[in-house]
């Protein structure tokens, strides 16, 4: 599913917003998470899960395809810990549905 | 400080006139939305932002790091999040502006 599939879905639902209003906050939503993250905050969505940084130590690594050594600076990585109730649902769904990708 | 939900809704009324409790229930319906998405076993794939991806794993042995025990993991789906090139690129320039 893509974005402005989830936006028509979201928009379907509700009898409040427009379409249009609907597509506006879930960019807004989508952006106010990548500015927390990018400030080094963490985010917490009771239900769904959190999103924190994760540190990587700068390291050599190679270029795979001509085997050069290349020196890699740290970096921070997003992380993603569904919460408890995604994982139950999701967990559960397993039985019932197959993956769709 | 971690960004809630209730920090997300605020921003939308502040940004789009969206009153409060439309904001929330906005705010609310995205995040269920997205897990209902995903129990129906559907991936998502929000452009920018990253994809949701669902995997199912085979059952295989564990053991309890404190106490040594052998402790065998059930076989489970899971949710794993892969962050799109925009989030990655915003994330590691932190620090340097």
């Amino acid at each position: 599913m893509t974005k402005s599939e989830l936006i028509e879905r979201i928009a379907r639902k509700q009898t409040q917003f427009t379409q249009k209003d609907v597509e506006l906050a879930v960019n807004q939503i989508l952006d106010s998470m990548i500015e927390s993250l990018s400030e080094g905050d963490r985010i917490e969505i009771r239900g769904f899960g959190s999103f924190s940084l994760h540190y990587r130590k700068a390291r050599m690594g190679r270029n795979p395809k001509t085997g050069e050594k290349v020196a890699l600076s740290e970096k921070r990585v997003p992380h993603f810990k569904p919460g408890k109730s995604l994982r139950d649902r999701v967990n559960a769904s397993r039985e019932t549905t197959d993956i769709i990708s | 400080m971690a960004l809630t939900k209730a920090d997300i809704a605020q921003t939308l009324s502040d940004t789009f006139g969206f009153n409060k409790r439309e904001s929330k229930e906005l705010v609310e319906e995205f995040y269920q939305e997205m897990s209902d998405v995903l129990e129906q076993g559907e991936q998502i794939k929000l452009s920018g932002f990253g994809n949701f991806e669902l995997k199912d794993k085979n059952a295989r042995p564990g053991r309890n790091p404190r106490t040594g025990e052998d402790v065998p993991i059930s076989a489970r789906r899971v949710v794993t999040f892969k962050p799109g090139q925009k989030l990655r690129a915003q994330v590691d320039n932190y620090g340097e502006n």
